[in-house]
């Protein structure tokens, strides 16, 4: 706390004295260091940033005319597309956005398996970060219920009932989440509860916390070399350099190419060939018509086909949830001397390889109607998925390494 | 997972068994491609025509408004009023249809879906081919079949355009081909472009925004391609100091 000064001027003393804006403003932007050698993959944090804030302001507006009632949902989102002054606009941007934000936080990810950013003293960033991506998947589920179509009525119908499978509680724990004995106008009601108000309170306290840890330790860079190791007589690190302006300006670059893709998609296919917007979503929801090939939005596939790669419903449950939970691991079956991709041998290049190989080939099992070739391949990616990580304690120690250098490699362009 | 999949399809086989009309085929079905054309108005505008002298009747398209529609597509709204509304609707009222729906459901089976949105449920090459695929059925009591909507509770209701077609069965009992029995009014190249132009119109149906995205979205890219730009000479502005 700073002691009251009289000689403050002009409004920033003022406020100053009053509330810490000049010292957050520094310690987070203008007088954080961050390594100078960030490379493509350190886009996609302030983008998912960017996206996060799209689908508050987007979702705003679209519950200033949206119905939440079984009867009138589904009109009232065409209502939004045809009738609302640019409502078609901000409905795209975000039915678009929510899936952005899955390829961004995917992406953001997967910088960190190659860099190791969960890496000690990182492991909270990354716990929050993961905590983050479920409250995300949380929020785009009960998301996708509010159109009222038929893939979310049977979207969510499929996935509360798999709380079901668990013993004894099962079936008064979907009927408790449902608050029917099926999806109804009390399930939507509540999801549109959850979806506007708690999530995305949870979700911005998340972030919040995220990018303090982030700020306490120090961003990680793609040579996994801590900076702060290197410090000159000012206490700065010698291969640090102020975010702001150099990443601020550098992330608004991102920004208008990351906005371009964005745009392309709303303005020239929206629907993105049935995967962001489903064709069946176009038929309103009827409870009395299953359609035939029920499949969750592409962001959730893999998670779907390790959940059907098991025989055993409550087991195919427990193995989906998994997938998730042994993510939350990795800062401590990751026992590799060196950080980064850069220093580390072919197994974990070949490792990583066959992870995101698997990922995308669940992604894709997902979304197909079982045949039993599907089956067996889901079920050998799905060993694949976790054999990365049961693995790893063993591989990454096996794995030989490059020597670190001291400094971060930087060459000026 | 995979007990729960058997029940939900168990209970999807049991709807489906249940009789009402209103269950897609589609899958496994060969579906002929028709191109879309927003731009072309004339089409648009034909397709319009069809669509309120022959769909309107049973189907609603209660998500769209007659004067929208007629603005879009360049149709006043005179023409409109005497040409194009037959249930006295206001011109700023909403496509319902003039039939009860308890009635419609007693007569066909099922009462016959709203069609605001059907070119993107169940996609263009879809209704093109769907309306091309009737066939004479005398066990059927509308008389006539669909190939790609397998007892479908909806009449051939353009069959004065098309003509009757018939069905060649091969030794499965499966259509392999439809033939022309009796001509219509149309030549079946006729018949083939006034479905195309009505499905068109459905197209722009679906999503009435489409020529408005369609129109926007050339400037908003050249925008952002521009910003990028002069983010990217900020940027190099910035980062010459770091070495």
């Amino acid at each position: 706390m700073g002691d009251f000064n009289p000689n403050a001027k002009g409004l920033m003393g003022w406020i100053d004295n009053r509330f810490p804006l000049t010292k957050m403003w520094n310690e987070h932007l203008a007088q954080y260091y961050a390594p100078k050698n960030f490379n493509f993959w350190y886009f996609f944090g302030s983008l998912a940033l960017l996206v996060l804030v799209n689908q508050i302001v987007t979702g705003i507006w679209l519950t200033m005319h949206y119905k939440t009632d079984g009867a009138l949902a589904f009109a009232s989102v065409e209502y939004i597309m045809r009738d609302v002054d640019w409502g078609w606009l901000i409905r795209y941007m975000h039915s678009t956005g929510a899936s952005a934000f899955f390829i961004v936080v995917y992406l953001h990810m997967f910088r960190g398996l190659m860099y190791g950013s969960y890496r000690q003293p990182r492991e909270l960033i990354w716990i929050f970060g993961m905590i983050i991506y479920v409250a995300l998947m949380a929020e785009a589920f009960m998301g996708y219920l509010l159109p009222w179509g038929q893939m979310s009525y049977w979207g969510a119908q499929v996935i509360i009932s798999l709380f079901g499978a668990i013993p004894y509680v099962g079936d008064a724990l979907s009927e408790w989440i449902r608050g029917d004995f099926v999806v109804s106008d009390a399930t939507l009601n509540r999801f549109f509860a959850f979806h506007v108000i708690a999530v995305p309170i949870v979700l911005l306290g998340l972030v919040v916390a995220h990018i303090i840890a982030l700020h306490e330790v120090g961003s990680n860079n793609p040579d996994g070399v801590e900076i702060k190791k290197n410090k000159d007589e000012n206490g700065i690190p010698v291969d640090g350099i102020p975010f702001h302006p150099y990443y601020s300006v550098k992330d608004i670059v991102g920004v208008g190419v990351f906005l371009f893709f964005f745009a392309a998609i709303i303005f020239y296919a929206p629907e993105m060939g049935g995967w962001f917007l489903e064709h069946d979503n176009f038929v309103p929801a009827d409870p009395l018509t299953t359609p035939p090939n029920i499949v969750p939005l592409w962001y959730f596939t893999p998670f779907y086909a390790i959940l059907r790669a098991v025989p055993d419903k409550f087991l195919g449950v427990v193995a989906m949830g998994a997938a998730i939970v042994v993510l939350f691991l990795l800062p401590w079956l990751d026992r590799s001397p060196v950080k980064s991709i850069r220093y580390r041998g072919w197994i974990y290049k070949i490792a990583l390889a066959i992870f995101v190989v698997s990922f995308f080939a669940l992604g894709y099992i997902g979304t197909q109607h079982p045949t039993p070739t599907l089956t067996m391949l889901g079920r050998t990616f799905s060993v694949l998925y976790f054999a990365f990580f049961i693995l790893m304690p063993w591989y990454t120690k096996m794995d030989k390494t490059k020597p670190v250098p001291d400094r971060v490699t930087f060459t000026k362009h | 997972m995979k007990k729960m999949t058997i029940k939900a399809f168990a209970a999807t086989a049991m709807l489906m068994l249940a009789p009402v009309a209103g269950f897609a085929s589609g899958g496994g079905v060969h579906l002929d491609h028709v191109k879309i054309d927003m731009g072309d108005k004339a089409s648009l505008q034909r397709g319009f025509k069809l669509f309120a002298n022959y769909c309107l009747s049973c189907h609603a398209a209660s998500y769209a408004r007659y004067n929208r529609t007629a603005s879009d597509l360049g149709i006043s709204e005179i023409l409109l009023k005497e040409n194009l509304i037959f249930t006295g609707a206001k011109v700023h009222s909403p496509m319902h249809v003039a039939m009860p729906a308890d009635g419609a459901k007693d007569w066909f089976g099922k009462t016959p879906p709203d069609l605001s949105v059907i070119a993107r449920s169940r996609g263009t090459d879809w209704v093109y081919t769907y309306l091309r695929s009737f066939y004479l059925d005398p066990k059927k009591a509308t008389g006539t079949n669909n190939t790609v909507f397998k007892d479908v509770g909806m009449p051939h209701v353009l069959w004065e355009l098309q003509g009757w077609q018939e069905a060649e069965h091969d030794e499965h009992g499966e259509v392999t081909h439809l033939k022309l029995v009796e001509p219509g009014s149309m030549q079946p190249a006729e018949y083939d472009a006034a479905v195309r132009d009505l499905v068109n119109f459905l197209a722009y149906l679906g999503e009435p925004a489409q020529l408005e995205r369609s129109r926007l979205g050339p400037w908003v890219l050249l925008f952002l391609l521009l910003f990028s730009f002069v983010a990217y000479l900020l940027k190099k502005e910035y980062w010459k100091d770091v070495h």
